[in-house]
């Protein structure tokens, strides 16, 4: 397994990336920045201010490391637990919090985001990436598509033909793997007999990688290398980044039905963040102040989001017709009158 | 038909580079059909993409490309292997605009050669076009003679909405017919009276519409003159045209070759039953195909809406 930054936050030397403390400083930020508005959503949703939703608990590194690599061009496509991921690349959260809270506006993503929109059924979204990464290598755009999924998603009949088209086109993917070990109760022994994910790619004839999903740097160094050889023409890749889902499947789920408090607390040891801050510590990066501003910003960034989109009206129910077609067909302008005339002027 | 069909990809893929055809087969092959003949030749390996066997994948991919810029025309070799696709097309085809509330669209076309009345193997002779007309944000449509073939796949190629493009496979071959040969669309979601009569107004689609054809001559020495309305778009449908059509006549059959259990004509005859129930002189009929699987060869006939049936229609219809 590739890693740079072991479960103490020792640095192996030989692998250690030359990254500025400034770089350094930003994906601890990123990471504390996604746990403190994944921990805020989960009270929101306890206080019933927002819907169900999955929560990112032990994800940061794997989420932020990887994401951190995406440049401008590059295209992402997340699945449903990839908090870290939009923070990462500046994704205004308020859209965020908004589409958890039930509301479609929350959908619409910003057209400078190369960003696509969320696919709830799983691992769908893998031959839509290749699509992505087949139509830049046609238009000779040398850029990468990165991609998520959980270890669920690779029993998937769509992550074998997502795989299998990327392998007989060559196209610019990076297919990246959160090896999570559950898909809800289900545990990763009962996905796959295979000894690794990783492995997989080899029988798509590409490179597959096992890497630390708990090292922010390995996360980074992994991706960077396998999104540039994309780039370049050199095809795609699969990483397997080996985490654990340390919150419930979703805020609907109740996870000690299936597994035990020993297991989840051995994983707390090996928390991203803990292992990043005693690195940034040794590097005489990390003091108290740094991390009380780290934390009240991050704090700051959530409050505003959440208040931004609890200010947010409903949509206007023509804007629930308006996107089905690129014009409403005479079916649709019937219901919406019926539906207005039904309602009254306050829309109740 | 399948000149017609090659004709308009090729038109509208010298026309607009965005569009490219994907599919298994579609390049060295030309397809089963031999729909897209020759095209591999004309546009190269970047625009006639043969891929691997996988229709979701096919789906899949083509959803990632249109949103890249691209208008993909993909290939589904017959309707009855779509549903390993259900997922990619009901999930995301017809929801992506929707779901990113407008900033992505999927301008894409499926095509599909489907229907029965060719003595085909199991699986296909499938005619499931009221599976995809229940899903919102799907346009579908159906030719049933070469003129309209050209004029509707490249009006579908230029739709800014994702339309899956069913080829009745009977009627590939079946009778000539002069094309014009310059390239020209008509509109979607807009039906065609093909036979101006009173009494009674047939509604049908695709390869339904010669057989009713060939029933309503059979009648005429009776003297009944029906009329006979070609939906050619089945979502969304041309509601004004339908009502008018049964308004002015006051009598509705509808003819479809799929199941009559929740097939499209049960949607059509709610329709008119909506709009014009105090027009009709009789109740609304449906000849369909049985509600079971498509026989194989040699019992396909009993499945297959014939002209006698048709016929039988028109006179339970005529003399209530």
């Amino acid at each position: 397994m590739f890693q740079i930054l072991n479960e103490k936050g020792e640095v192996k030397i030989e692998l250690e990336p030359e990254l500025s403390p400034d770089v350094l400083k930003e994906l601890y930020t990123l990471m504390v920045t996604t746990r403190v508005a994944d921990t805020k959503a989960l009270k929101l949703q306890r206080q019933g201010r927002m819907g169900t939703f999955a929560q990112s608990l032990g994800h940061e590194a794997c989420q932020v490391g990887s994401a951190y690599a995406v440049e401008a061009k590059d295209w992402t496509v997340p699945y449903f637990r990839d908090l870290g991921t939009y923070v990462t690349l500046g994704f205004p959260l308020k859209y965020w919090y908004l589409y958890w809270m039930g509301n479609e506006e929350g959908m619409h993503i910003p057209e400078q985001f190369n960003l696509f929109t969320i696919a709830v059924p799983v691992g769908s979204q893998l031959p839509q990436a290749v699509g992505l990464g087949l139509a830049a290598t046609l238009k000779k755009d040398r850029i990468a598509v990165l991609s998520m999924f959980s270890d669920g998603a690779t029993s998937e009949g769509d992550f074998h033909e997502a795989m299998n088209f990327a392998g007989v086109f060559r196209t610019p993917n990076v297919f990246l793997c959160y090896n999570n070990q559950y898909a809800i109760s289900t545990p990763r022994s009962k996905q796959t007999a295979a000894k690794t994910i990783a492995q997989k790619a080899f029988a798509y004839g590409f490179d597959g990688i096992l890497v630390d999903g708990n090292d922010a740097l390995a996360m980074y160094v992994a991706t960077k290398e396998a999104m540039e050889r994309a780039r370049k023409g050199g095809g795609p890749t699969l990483i397997e980044a080996y985490t654990y889902r340390r919150a419930d499947h979703t805020t609907s789920d109740d996870a000690a039905k299936y597994r035990t408090e020993e297991e989840v607390k051995a994983w707390e040891k090996k928390d991203p963040i803990d292992r990043f801050r005693v690195y940034l510590k040794t590097l005489g990066f990390w003091n108290e102040n740094f991390e009380q501003r780290v934390q009240k910003e991050a704090e700051l960034m959530a409050d505003e989001a959440v208040k931004d989109a609890e200010s947010t009206p409903s949509p206007a129910i023509e804007e629930l017709f308006r996107h089905t077609y690129s014009d409403m067909p005479q079916n649709l302008k019937e219901q919406l009158a019926e539906l207005k005339s039904v309602l009254g002027k306050d829309g109740k | 038909m399948v000149q017609a069909l090659n004709q308009a990809l090729e038109q509208e893929m010298l026309r607009d580079k965005r569009v490219v055809v994907l599919g298994e087969d579609v390049g060295v092959d030309g397809g089963v059909f031999r729909i897209t003949d020759g095209l591999l030749q004309k546009f190269g390996t970047k625009r006639v993409i043969d891929t691997p066997l996988a229709e979701s994948g096919i789906i899949g991919v083509a959803i990632g490309m249109s949103v890249y810029g691209f208008r993909p025309v993909a290939e589904i070799q017959f309707m009855g292997f779509v549903f390993t696709a259900f997922n990619q097309i009901i999930s995301h085809v017809a929801r992506l605009r929707n779901r990113s509330r407008g900033r992505f669209s999927v301008p894409m076309v499926i095509r599909m050669p489907y229907g029965a009345g060719v003595k085909a193997l199991e699986h296909h002779s499938e005619s499931t076009e009221a599976l995809f007309c229940h899903i919102p944000g799907l346009k579908v449509v159906v030719p049933s003679n070469p003129y309209d073939a050209k004029g509707l796949l490249t009006a579908s190629i230029r739709s800014e909405d994702p339309v899956l493009f069913l080829e009745p496979k009977k009627l590939y071959r079946a009778g000539r017919q002069e094309v014009p040969k310059n390239d020209y669309d008509l509109p979607l979601g807009s039906a065609k009276i093909v036979r101006e009569g009173e009494g009674l107004t047939i509604i049908c689609w695709g390869a339904m519409v010669p057989q009713a054809q060939t029933a309503a001559e059979a009648v005429e020495k009776e003297g009944i003159f029906p009329e006979i309305l070609d939906l050619r778009t089945l979502s969304p449908l041309d509601r004004e045209t339908i009502i008018q059509s049964v308004k002015h006549t006051g009598r509705a059959l509808i003819v479809h070759e799929a199941p009559k259990k929740c097939g499209l004509g049960a949607e059509i005859s709610a329709l008119i039953n909506e709009k014009a129930l105090l027009s009709l002189d009789a109740p609304v009929l449906r000849i369909t195909g049985q509600d079971i699987v498509v026989p194989l060869s040699k019992s396909e006939d009993y499945y297959y809406p014939s002209p006698a049936r048709i016929v039988w229609g028109i006179k339970q219809t005529m003399e209530f």
